[in-house]
């Protein structure tokens, strides 16, 4: 447990000595920004609908760009091969480095709360289904995070490691969207691999416990399979 | 201390080690030497527990790499090839992180790091990015890491490859000091490093040992044979050969890089005796104008070469 705190410490250091983490946020509240608030005057509602729709889209690019240097930059500048070395398990090295990805989504989303408290001034906010939002995207950011730590496990290129994790995030954001394509028979197992499909039921305010094993299984079976990819370097 | 037995990792069809074993003993500083390509890192990536081995194991004070990865990582401090670092962390952050992973507390952690500052030469730059830092520099960083845990076992990847003379010397200097209480393992293709840092070396080639002595006794058996260089003019090689040839002692004369009418020979001695006063007196008799007569020794590199040469 202790090695796990010291990972995942030097990790969500890393992020704010390079100047992404900043690259990232900014775009982030820039795009979150921007698209929340240039509609939010035409519909003339105190909620943050708009912006919790928007949010698998953007973390699917996102928090890849987050997670892709977490192995990839390991294996490529070779530190891979002290870190290993040092007397740690597979799992504290995957669940450190998991955590400070997910600290780093916690802390982009913590300026988000402006916006909720901007429409709290300006009208009557209910507040359970901006709870609900908050952990939502925690949960996605997670299982995210997941998928961006598995994809940059895979390959010592930054890039390539983003293409797959954005790829991945980016399938799961839409395939409940593409379901009048499917036949009839899949539309049930389909609907239940869609993270927006989850995290939507969750922005409602309602916590139901299928969308957290949901959340749970997936981020689990993302880091499961990233500790086997590490296996497999042995 | 160290029990390599019958070890083997391949690579598809490419034998990085192949079916090599050993023993290394507590407190000594083994050299393993090769040719680029020999095996000698997959080696130590196995000893460190960062690769598996296709074949056979090591064990470390009767404790199996495959069983007890953890526990054996935590008596051994590794320093790969090239000391591959975080370029972005601050000295003094890396080797923090890398004290509170081998679990120093905090007062133990201050002591050490002071203390391996210190031994690696390495004060005047712990508060700079590690990515700002020479090569040589950040070589001691890594072994100040790779010696965070007071491990009982170093293992160093070529801790000497692309530093400047007097780099190398600080870093052997460094490896000689800790040495007299560690059990080391460096390897290397320098030889003139083995021979100034190490108790024993072991010279792979081709994934297999190809020698294994110590260090004394390799030279003492090196200093045994010799060859002797000689330099006429108006001699022909048959004659040459005709008069050195039956010299007792004497296993071959053979020809040398001759120019400008100047026949040069080798003769190679066969026995640890001097017989230059043989070969001088056989020389003395006839009508040559003798050019040069030295003796030299077969080196290391000699051995090196003709145990790690193509087919």
């Amino acid at each position: 447990m202790k090695n796990i705190r010291h990972i995942l410490g030097k990790e969500l250091k890393s992020y704010f000595i390079a100047p992404i983490a900043y690259i990232v946020i900014a775009i982030f509240l820039l795009v979150t920004g921007w698209f929340f608030f240039s509609t939010f005057f035409l519909y003339n509602q105190a909620s943050l609908r708009n912006f919790f729709s928007l949010l698998p889209i953007i973390f699917s690019f996102i928090i890849p760009a987050v997670t892709m240097r977490l192995f990839s930059e390991e294996l490529h500048v070779g530190s891979y091969e002290v870190l290993m070395t040092l007397p740690l398990t597979f799992w504290e090295v995957i669940v450190g480095k998991f955590l400070a990805a997910v600290m780093f989504v916690m802390i982009m989303l913590l300026p988000t709360l402006s916006y909720a408290v901007t429409i709290a001034v300006l009208g009557r906010l209910d507040l359970g289904p901006i709870v609900g939002g908050y952990i939502g995207a925690i949960f996605l950011g997670a299982l995210f995070s997941a998928i961006g730590l598995l994809a940059s496990a895979l390959t010592r290129n930054q890039i390539i490691a983003f293409i797959i994790g954005m790829s991945i995030c980016f399938a799961l954001t839409l395939i409940d969207k593409m379901l009048f394509f499917l036949p009839e028979s899949l539309l049930g197992v389909l609907e239940y691999i869609g993270a927006d499909f989850h995290f939507q039921n969750i922005a409602k305010g309602i916590l139901d416990s299928r969308d957290i094993l949901y959340f749970a299984s997936a981020s689990f079976m993302a880091l499961y399979a990233g500790n086997l990819v590490m296996q497999g370097k042995k | 201390m160290i029990k390599v037995e019958n070890l083997s990792k391949h690579y598809g069809e490419i034998r990085a080690v192949d079916g090599i074993g050993f023993e290394i003993n507590q407190g000594e500083i083994l050299g393993l030497l090769g040719p680029n390509g020999a095996g000698k890192t997959t080696f130590m990536r196995i000893l460190t527990c960062y690769l598996n081995p296709t074949a056979g194991t090591i064990r470390v004070k009767d404790l199996n790499i495959k069983d007890h990865a953890l526990e054996i990582r935590r008596m051994m401090g590794y320093l790969p090839e090239n000391a591959p670092l975080y370029p972005d962390m601050l000295v003094y952050d890396y080797l923090r992180y890398v004290a509170d992973i081998r679990g120093l507390d905090r007062e133990a952690k201050r002591q050490r790091i002071d203390q391996l500052a210190a031994t690696c030469s390495i004060k005047e730059v712990m508060h700079q990015a590690i990515g700002e830092l020479s090569k040589g520099y950040k070589q001691r960083v890594g072994l100040a890491q790779a010696m965070m845990g007071d491990p009982e076992i170093l293992v160093l990847d070529e801790p000497t490859s692309g530093l400047d003379p007097n780099q190398i010397i600080e870093i052997r200097t460094i490896i000689k000091k800790i040495g007299k209480e560690k059990t080391i393992i460096l390897s290397t293709h320098i030889l003139s490093e083995a021979e100034a840092t190490c108790d024993r070396v072991v010279i792979i080639n081709k994934g297999r040992i190809v020698a294994d002595s110590p260090i004394e006794e390799l030279k003492q058996s090196l200093g045994k044979e010799s060859l002797i260089a000689l330099a006429f003019r108006n001699a022909d090689l048959a004659a040459v050969r005709a008069a050195l040839g039956p010299i007792a002692g004497v296993a071959a004369v053979e020809p040398g890089e001759s120019n400008d009418g100047i026949l040069a020979v080798n003769v190679t001695c066969r026995t640890g005796e001097d017989i230059r006063p043989q070969i001088y007196a056989a020389i003395k008799k006839q009508d040559w104008q003798l050019l040069e007569f030295h003796q030299q020794f077969r080196s290391l590199e000699n051995i090196f070469r003709e145990l790690t040469k193509e087919n």
